[in-house]
């Protein structure tokens, strides 16, 4: 008979931990940024079908990185979890708070549970608000903590150096042109430095637009529309190659 | 919905234990629903009048909802129940939504709706019917559509216009005088709203226009736009028109007699 070996418990979760985090960064990055009129959520994604943001409630959506059935188990049982909280309740009492501490006590367990594999995937749940003020957005990652972002914050593989790049430049006010010109300028950076051209077919945007006269805020920006609005920053940067001196 | 079901079954309808009872229950009551279809769209109307016996139990009462983006009910029968049904439909159309990334078709929606009407069978075997009528814009078939039901959850489309409710007799007649192929849109909420008159005019337990109150029906216009619920102002502009011919022929529009 062998005896099993002894692992500290430091070393399970530091293991665990580093399954979790690789699988993770196997899959491409996203990132949630707060703009002038709501919260926006970009992404690079080959897939149509299968999708990283989806609408969770009126004014909360949701982005995940990692693995596709993992998130996708967890996308629904938010959109039960709101469903069923706003058809007992009311429709304002779902909040994206009560929504991330649901997520995080799920994550958490099964981080934790040694007969479980840890999910490995990282999530965002944001809420728009009436005012820019009243924005919330929460990213979960993979063990079950809460962190609680303000203006941009990017998930995924090479989220560290994204999230660096973004912080140093997204200002509060920007127009939704100006934050899908940043957040796609932050995706196209590479591990290495280097950068490449995302063309628009692969990138997967969505909006919660507080402007929105329906109760449900999210949208999905695709096709023309998606086009235009990334052409409105092409027809900006050219104009100010050809005349730097207009604005001054 | 089947997630319910299985972790509070007490909140759907239909699991609810019915206490023995004698005679009809009163409760308040909803009263006259039509439909009118017109090429690219539907429009679905309603009164506002709850009615407890003989008692006028709400004048202001709305018995026209949004299912979701592209459909919406209208209700006659006991009112609790019939706004839990539609609060319970719309739940279950958006969650499906959201889950699956597309809607249900048209005909899935109103299949879904009498499977939900034959679950209040019980209750509607007590007096606590409900009857809604469901109007929609078929997205794959760019029309607008409507289905009536029964008690049972008997499910018919209906061809140009629909009526349900104590007064629906009344206003299907002023309908079938009324109805056109070719209607405009404005026509069309028109028309509907000379069929609810001639329905409160007959009916006792469907409520006219209101002028001293400003309580209008509610008209509600569906288009590959979506759904759109005419202002206030809208709805009561075609009702004070319609009053101010009323003056000089109460009874309406005349139709040719042959």
């Amino acid at each position: 008979m062998s005896t099993p070996f002894y692992v500290s418990p430091q070393q399970a979760m530091a293991d665990r931990a580093e399954y979790a985090r690789k699988g993770i960064a196997r899959g491409r990055s996203l990132v949630v940024l707060q703009y002038t009129d709501g919260i926006v959520f970009v992404g690079e994604n080959p897939s149509r079908a299968l999708h990283k943001f989806s609408e969770i409630y009126d004014r909360i959506g949701f982005a995940a990185a990692g693995k596709y059935n993992e998130y996708e188990n967890l996308r629904i049982g938010g959109v039960r979890y709101a469903d069923l909280r706003g058809y007992t309740y009311d429709r304002d009492d779902v909040t994206a708070r009560g929504l991330a501490n649901v997520y995080a006590q799920t994550l958490g367990t099964i981080f934790s549970s040694a007969a479980e594999k840890p999910y490995e995937v990282e999530l965002v749940v944001a809420e728009v608000g009436e005012t820019p003020e009243g924005d919330q957005i929460y990213r979960l990652p993979h063990d079950g903590s809460i962190v609680d972002e303000h203006g941009s914050v990017a998930v995924g593989g090479n989220a560290e150096q994204i999230s660096g790049y973004l912080d140093q430049r997204h200002q509060d006010g920007m127009s939704l042109a100006e934050a899908l010109k940043l957040a796609v300028q932050a995706l196209s950076r590479d591990t290495n430095g280097s950068e490449r051209e995302i063309p628009a077919e692969r990138l997967e945007v969505a909006v919660l637009d507080r402007t929105r006269p329906q109760k449900r805020k999210f949208r999905r920006i695709v096709g023309r529309q998606l086009s235009r609005l990334l052409e409105v920053n092409g027809a900006e940067t050219a104009a100010e190659a050809e005349d730097p001196d207009e604005e001054k | 919905m089947d997630f319910l079901s299985e972790h509070q079954p007490e909140m759907l309808p239909g699991n609810r234990q019915l206490p023995p009872t004698q005679g009809v229950i009163e409760a308040p009551h909803g009263t006259t629903i039509v439909a009118v279809t017109f090429p690219g769209g539907v429009v679905l109307a309603g009164d506002r009048r709850a009615t407890m016996g003989n008692v006028i139990a709400q004048r202001d009462i709305e018995k026209v909802f949004p299912a979701d983006e592209y459909s919406a009910v209208g209700i006659a029968g006991t009112a609790g129940l019939a706004v839990e049904m539609v609060k319970l439909f719309q739940l279950e159309l958006e969650h499906f939504e959201k889950v699956e990334g597309a809607q249900l078709s048209l005909e899935g929606k109103a299949n879904r709706l009498s499977t939900m009407i034959r679950s209040n069978l019980g209750m509607a075997m007590q007096g606590l019917a409900v009857v809604p009528l469901f109007a929609g814009y078929d997205v794959d078939r760019e029309k607008g559509r409507i289905f009536s039901y029964d008690v049972t959850g008997g499910r018919s489309e209906e061809k140009g216009f629909a009526a349900t409710g104590s007064g629906s007799i009344f206003a299907r007649g002023a309908m079938k005088k009324l109805f056109r192929d070719d209607l405009s849109e404005a026509d069309a909420t028109t028309l509907v709203v000379q069929a609810l008159y001639d329905a409160a005019d007959d009916d006792s337990a469907t409520g006219g226009p209101d002028v001293a109150r400003r309580i209008y029906p509610i008209v509600t216009v569906i288009t590959e736009d979506g759904f759109r619920r005419l202002t206030e102002e809208e709805s009561s502009e075609i009702a004070r028109s319609i009053l101010a011919r009323r003056l000089e022929q109460p009874d309406g529009p005349r139709a040719a007699l042959l």
